[in-house]
Parts: structure tokens; C-alpha cells; sequence
């Protein structure tokens, strides 16, 4: 009898808990709340949150120039001109006499016989046409097909800076964006390492519990204790300068995730003891389901948006790893591009203080984190649509 | 009390264990052994190999012997006689050099931390309070900002304005002409000038961390019937959540103490590098490109174990002021 009550009691509550969060939804969605699939519900709420919509867009614009570098950057990654060391940001102007179109100047440069300084001065008669698919530089596409139409640049054989050149000459912007592609995927990678050492021992820890359980939360609590970038550090530093540029750039990942799992891990384990206790488990069990089947099929989808929005959060820990490794000179070295890599080039304040564009991946760095924080955020909070 | 100290106190032994077999594996990492790497500098700048000398070496490190041999010879030695090993790059005792960097790290490290409370206080009470005000957002908005700049590039920013724009001395903690002067009120003010942004620029992640744990848990707090009860007696707002809700929401301050430490040591080692200053972040470092194994191992060692000892004292704190913490454990 008072079993009874229990239950009548408790399931208004429960209704009326998921009718707080979709209420607002409701109106403009009707009837159909009642039989969209969870998915839908999750992408319903994420898009409430603006801030974490706008950190998708950039997220989703990032990624695109990380795909299509070759097509986005003016330049190949390693054109170069070494006349032109140092050289400053041309800005764009636009002209309408005649027909609008928009160029910037050329510069005239000069070397100070004394202290060797180059001097750039802007050439107002030297009018550098730029134009959107222009035909430049040629290159292949993912190294499989030929083109030499770039988004945005100046034409073949023309030099144009739009941020400004490096030591050597070589256009800044152009090599950000063949960095995105390294520093991005460093974060997708070293997180996918991550998923499965979190999902395996996590998992472990939280179905064996008990002892399994103590002394994974006590490997856990010591790697969190320690501070992670002399660690880092001190594994990075073993990678043998020998390798190429590919196994080093999984080393450096491996490395990164080795200590990032933990709290992937937390996650896993505090919803499977949430989990294991649920009506809708015993019931699984009751029915004599096997308990692989239990694990993928009926608590996995519970807690997968869970997972997705820590993973989301755990991608820009990793960019900050890599860029903080690159630049101290223990991560990836040149002639690969990592943003890390570009920033340790301005790890010298005589370079800085001529040549402050060169600091603008640090900028990249900075969007990329913000934007990815947002969209995780977002997602954590849309994680469970059922909840307040 | 004195129970729950003792057993956290035996709880850190396998950790402190755990963490020397770590910094030793590093130690151990790089190919070949660090003789190797010493004897080839040693060939490199024109000296000649003692071999008398090397075999003293190999015998004092147990090269010839396996792994637990040669991390019980190195850490018996650090335990019983505060030996860590010889830095062949320094071609002085790790220990001296240990002894002439670590105190400024840890100077940082406290004034770091206390700079992050001091600012986190006032800011997270002040957010939750005024929760959707202009200031709260601002507040999140520099958290989120505090978050994601990498401390170096803030270093670097700000090294690049002193340089160019104050026209300063940049880099180390005095200007050139106070270097070999003795102490006086300008050397004390020009100290504190570099020592201010090290602090700032470490102390800015953190203190984003504890601001939104802060603000997170007073929010909780803030609409619990006991707040409501004190309200209704006529208690001024500002005495009110003062005496209560504050009291409750600052145990995360003392216990994220465990997070906050190892990202301040983190902190420590980019910005000290970029800004040049003589703490063991930059040796850290050295030691690591230099493959100067001894050295940057028990750098990592020392720096961790502070790290585990600043965590449990934090604990006790945490204990001290909270006895629910302390009935968990007895």
C-alpha cells in the first residue's frame, strides 16, 4: 500500500520535470515533442544556447579551412621569398574608380647598410589586384588533385602578405592555416586515444566496482595530482629526434592523452554506478539479457551525449597541450605546421617587437579554445533534455 | 583530527612512491644511458674520458645492474642523503642547483595562489549575488578568456608592451642596473615591478576555475530555506550571506587547492621560460633539451612532491573547517 503511494506520488513529479525543460519547446513544436527521438530533443536545447551555436559555426568554420587548406590558404605552406623577410601585413583596399575591385600596395624595401635592418615603405604606385578564386600558386588538393585556384589571394607570382611574412619570407596567414590542420586533428586524435582508456577502465571501474573500482579512482586521483606539463614534457623529450614526421606527431598525441583520459574516465564511471541502479537496467536483467547487450544497447545510449560533451571539452585541453609542447620546442618540430610550432618563432622579443604578427596564431589558438569550450558547454548542458 | 591526519598522511606514501618511479622512468627514457650522452659532450668539447672516472660513475648509478637496482641506488640516495645525482650540463651537485631555484618557485607558487583567492573571493561572491548583472557576465567572459589564453601568450603580450610600448627591461626579476647592487627600497620596488606579472599571468587560469566553482556552489546555497529563514529575522543582506552561504561555498576554495597546484606548476614552467625567470621551470626545461636526465627528473620529482604536499595540506585545511570531511574518514 504504501509501495503504492510511493509510485503516485513520484510519477507526477517526474512528468512534470520533463515538461519544465520542453514546455518552451512545446509551443513551437506541438505534438511532435511527444515522439522526437532523444537526438532531436538534444539539438533542440542545444540551440537555445546561443553562445554555444555561435562557438559551433567558428568550430565547424575552423575545421573547414583545417580540410581545405590548400584551397583556402593564398599560398602553398612553404613558398618563401627571402627578399622579403619580415615583411608587414598588407592591408586590403577598395577602389571604385572604374569598376569596383580591390587590390593592396606593393613595398619597396631597402637594407640599412649599417645594422643590416630591412626597411619596408608601402609603394602607392605598385597595385597588387587581388580577387576571390584567383589563380595563384599550384597545388594538389590532399596530394590528389591538381588545381592553382585559391579562395582568396593575389595572382601567380605576385607576393602578397595579408598578415604579414615570417623570416623567411613566407606568408603567415597561409602557414596558420596549414597549422589548423595539424593543431585541430592533434585534438580529435589525441581524444579518440582518450575515449577508448577512458571507456576501458572507467567502464571497468564503475561495473566491477569494489576493489576494481578503488584502485582505478586511485590511479586516477595520483595521474590528476600531478602536474601535467613536466610530465608532458618529460615524455616528449624521449621522442627520438630520428623519427619522422608522422610518428612523432602520433608520439606527441599519445603522449597528450596518456594524462587526458582521467576525467573522461570520472565520467564513464559515475554514470554507469548512476546507471546500474535504474528501473529500466533491472529490467533487462530480469528479462535475462545478456549483459554485453545491457551495456551497448540499453545504458550506452544514455550516457553517449554525456561522453560526446566531455570529449567536446577535453579537445581544447589537448590543443593547449600540443601548442604549449611545440613551443617550448619538445613537441612537433619544423618543417611541420603546427600553430605551436608557428608560435615558438616568436618565442624571442627582438623577433616580437619587429614582427608582432607573428604572435596571430596565438589568436587562432585562443578562438579555436573559446569556440570548443562553448560548444561543449552547450552540449553538457543539452546532454540530458529529460532534466531541468 | 589527529586520526584523519595520520591515516592521509599514510595514504600519500604509495603516491609519493608512485611519483618517484615516474620521474625515474623519465630519467630512463632516452636512448642509451646518460653516460653515454655525457661522455659524447665530454668528446665534443675536446676533453678526454677518464675511464677510471666513468667506472667510478657506472659503479655510483649501478648502470650494470637492472632497473630496480639503479632506482633503488637513486632514490636511497635522495631519501637518506638528499643526493640527486649530478647535472652534467651544470657540472655541479642537482642539489645545489635545486637549492639556488627552488625557493623563488615556491615564492611564486604561494603568491600565485594567495593572488588567485584574493581575486576569486570577491568576484565569485559578487557574481552569484548579482547573478545576470553586467558584472556577473563580465566576470564569466574573463573567466571563459582566462581559460583559454595559454598563459605564454599572455607572457608574451605582455613582454612585447613593456618592451615596446613602457620601454622596460624585460625579462628576469631586476632591471640590469640592480643586478649585483645591494637591497635597497629601489631594488625592493623594481623587484616587485617584474614580480607583479608572473604572478597575474600564472594566477589567470586558476583563479577562472575557482571563480566559476565559487560562483556555482554560492548560487546552490543562496536560495536554501536557512538563507531564506535569516532573511525573514531582518538580518542585513550583506551580514547574511556573509555569515552563511559564504562560510558553506568556500570549501571548494581550500579543496580545488588540489587542482589549482599542479596547473600553477604548469604555469610556472611556460612563463617563467618566456619571461626568464630563475625558477626551475626554465632548468626543467634546459635539462630536458640538454638531455640532462638527473637533473630534469628530480625537478619533476620535487616539483610533484610539492605539488602531493600542497594538496594534502589543503586536505587537513579543508578538514579543519569542514567536520562533515572529517566523519568520512574516522
Amino acid at each position: 500500500m504504501s509501495d503504492d503511494q510511493v509510485d503516485t506520488t513520484r510519477a507526477p513529479v517526474s512528468q512534470s520535470a520533463g515538461g519544465v525543460v520542453t514546455a518552451d519547446v512545446l509551443v513551437e513544436k506541438g505534438e511532435e515533442i511527444y515522439v522526437a527521438p532523444q537526438r532531436k530533443l538534444v539539438w533542440w536545447r542545444f540551440r537555445k544556447h546561443r553562445l554555444a551555436v555561435i562557438g559551433l559555426a567558428i568550430t565547424i568554420l575552423l575545421y573547414l579551412l583545417a580540410i581545405f587548406s590548400e584551397f583556402a590558404a593564398p599560398t602553398s605552406r612553404d613558398a618563401y621569398n627571402a627578399g622579403l623577410s619580415y615583411a608587414p601585413p598588407q592591408w586590403v583596399h577598395v577602389s571604385f574608380s572604374g569598376s569596383p575591385h580591390i587590390f593592396a600596395y606593393g613595398f619597396t624595401t631597402k637594407v640599412d647598410p649599417n645594422t643590416l635592418e630591412r626597411k619596408f615603405t608601402v609603394d602607392k604606385s605598385h597595385k597588387i589586384p587581388l580577387s576571390f578564386f584567383v589563380h595563384g600558386e599550384k597545388y594538389k588538393m590532399w596530394g590528389l588533385f591538381s588545381s592553382d585556384i585559391h579562395l582568396f589571394g593575389a595572382h601567380q607570382g605576385q607576393s602578397y602578405y595579408p598578415i604579414g611574412a615570417d623570416q623567411q619570407g613566407r606568408d603567415v596567414l597561409s602557414r596558420i592555416i596549414y597549422g589548423a590542420r595539424i593543431s585541430l586533428s592533434v585534438g580529435l586524435i589525441g581524444v579518440a586515444f582518450s575515449l577508448v582508456l577512458g571507456i576501458l577502465l572507467g567502464g571497468a571501474s564503475g561495473y566491477f566496482a569494489g576493489k576494481t573500482d578503488m584502485v582505478v579512482q586511485r590511479f586516477i586521483e595520483f595521474i590528476m595530482s600531478m602536474p601535467t606539463l613536466p610530465l608532458w614534457l618529460g615524455f616528449a623529450a624521449a621522442i627520438p629526434p630520428g623519427w619522422g614526421p608522422i610518428k612523432t606527431y602520433f608520439a606527441i598525441t599519445v603522449i597528450l592523452s596518456l594524462i587526458g583520459w582521467t576525467g573522461l574516465a570520472r565520467v564513464v564511471r559515475g554514470r554507469f554506478l548512476q546507471l546500474r541502479t535504474e528501473d529500466y537496467v533491472l529490467a533487462a536483467e530480469l528479462d535475462g539479457v545478456r549483459k554485453p547487450r545491457i551495456i551497448l544497447r540499453h545504458m550506452l545510449p544514455a550516457f553517449s551525449s554525456h561522453i560526446i560533451a566531455t570529449l567536446t571539452l577535453a579537445i581544447p585541453a589537448m590543443i593547449l597541450g600540443e601548442t604549449a609542447l611545440s613551443f617550448l620546442g619538445l613537441g612537433l618540430q619544423p618543417p611541420v605546421v603546427s600553430w605551436g610550432v608557428l608560435l615558438s618563432d616568436a618565442n624571442n622579443l627582438r623577433v616580437v617587437s619587429d614582427a608582432p604578427w607573428l604572435l596571430t596564431p596565438g589568436l587562432f589558438v585562443v578562438i579555436a579554445v573559446l569556440a570548443l569550450n562553448f560548444v561543449g558547454d552547450g552540449l553538457r548542458d543539452a546532454a540530458d533534455p529529460y532534466s531541468n | 583530527m589527529t586520526r584523519f591526519v595520520i591515516r592521509r598522511v599514510l595514504y600519500m606514501i604509495p603516491t609519493l612512491i608512485a611519483i618517484s618511479f615516474v620521474a625515474f622512468i623519465i630519467i630512463q627514457l632516452p636512448p642509451g644511458s646518460f653516460l653515454t650522452a655525457y661522455v659524447a659532450s665530454l668528446q665534443k668539447s675536446g676533453q678526454t674520458v677518464d675511464s677510471a672516472q666513468l667506472a667510478a660513475l657506472k659503479q655510483r648509478y649501478g648502470l650494470d645492474h637492472g632497473f630496480v637496482v639503479q632506482y633503488w641506488k637513486w632514490i636511497s640516495g635522495i631519501v637518506f642523503h638528499l643526493d640527486f645525482g649530478q647535472s652534467f650540463e651544470y657540472n655541479r651537485p642537482v642539489s645545489s642547483l635545486l637549492k639556488s631555484r627552488l625557493p623563488l618557485t615556491i615564492a611564486l607558487g604561494a603568491c600565485t595562489l594567495l593572488f588567485s583567492w584574493a581575486i576569486a573571493l570577491p568576484s565569485g561572491i559578487y557574481s552569484a549575488v548579482r547573478k545576470y548583472s553586467i558584472g556577473d557576465y563580465l566576470v564569466t567572459m574573463l573567466c571563459f578568456l582566462g581559460v583559454a589564453v595559454p598563459g605564454f601568450l599572455i607572457a608574451l603580450v605582455a613582454a612585447y608592451l613593456e618592451f615596446s610600448v613602457f620601454h622596460w627591461s624585460v625579462g628576469g626579476l631586476l632591471s640590469p642596473q640592480f643586478t649585483g647592487a645591494q637591497w635597497n627600497l629601489g631594488k625592493i620596488l623594481d623587484w616587485l615591478r617584474h614580480f607583479w606579472l608572473p604572478v597575474v599571468i600564472i594566477g589567470a587560469e586558476g583563479t577562472a576555475g575557482v571563480i566559476r566553482v565559487l560562483r556555482a556552489n554560492l548560487l546552490d546555497e543562496l536560495h536554501k530555506p536557512y538563507v531564506v529563514t535569516a532573511r525573514s529575522k531582518g538580518l542585513s543582506e550583506r551580514r547574511l550571506i556573509g555569515k552563511y552561504p559564504v562560510r558553506i561555498a568556500l570549501n571548494p576554495f581550500v579543496s580545488t587547492v588540489g587542482w589549482v597546484l599542479p596547473g600553477l606548476i604548469n604555469g610556472e614552467v611556460i612563463v617563467s621560460s618566456v619571461l626568464g625567470l630563475n625558477t626551475t621551470g626554465p632548468l626543467l626545461l634546459g635539462g630536458l633539451q640538454g638531455q640532462d636526465m638527473y637533473l630534469a627528473g628530480s625537478i619533476i620529482l620535487v616539483i610533484s612532491t610539492l605539488t602531493v604536499v600542497g594538496t594534502l595540506l589543503s586536505d587537513i585545511a579543508l578538514a579543519a573547517i569542514d567536520p562533515r570531511i572529517r566523519v568520512q574518514y574516522v
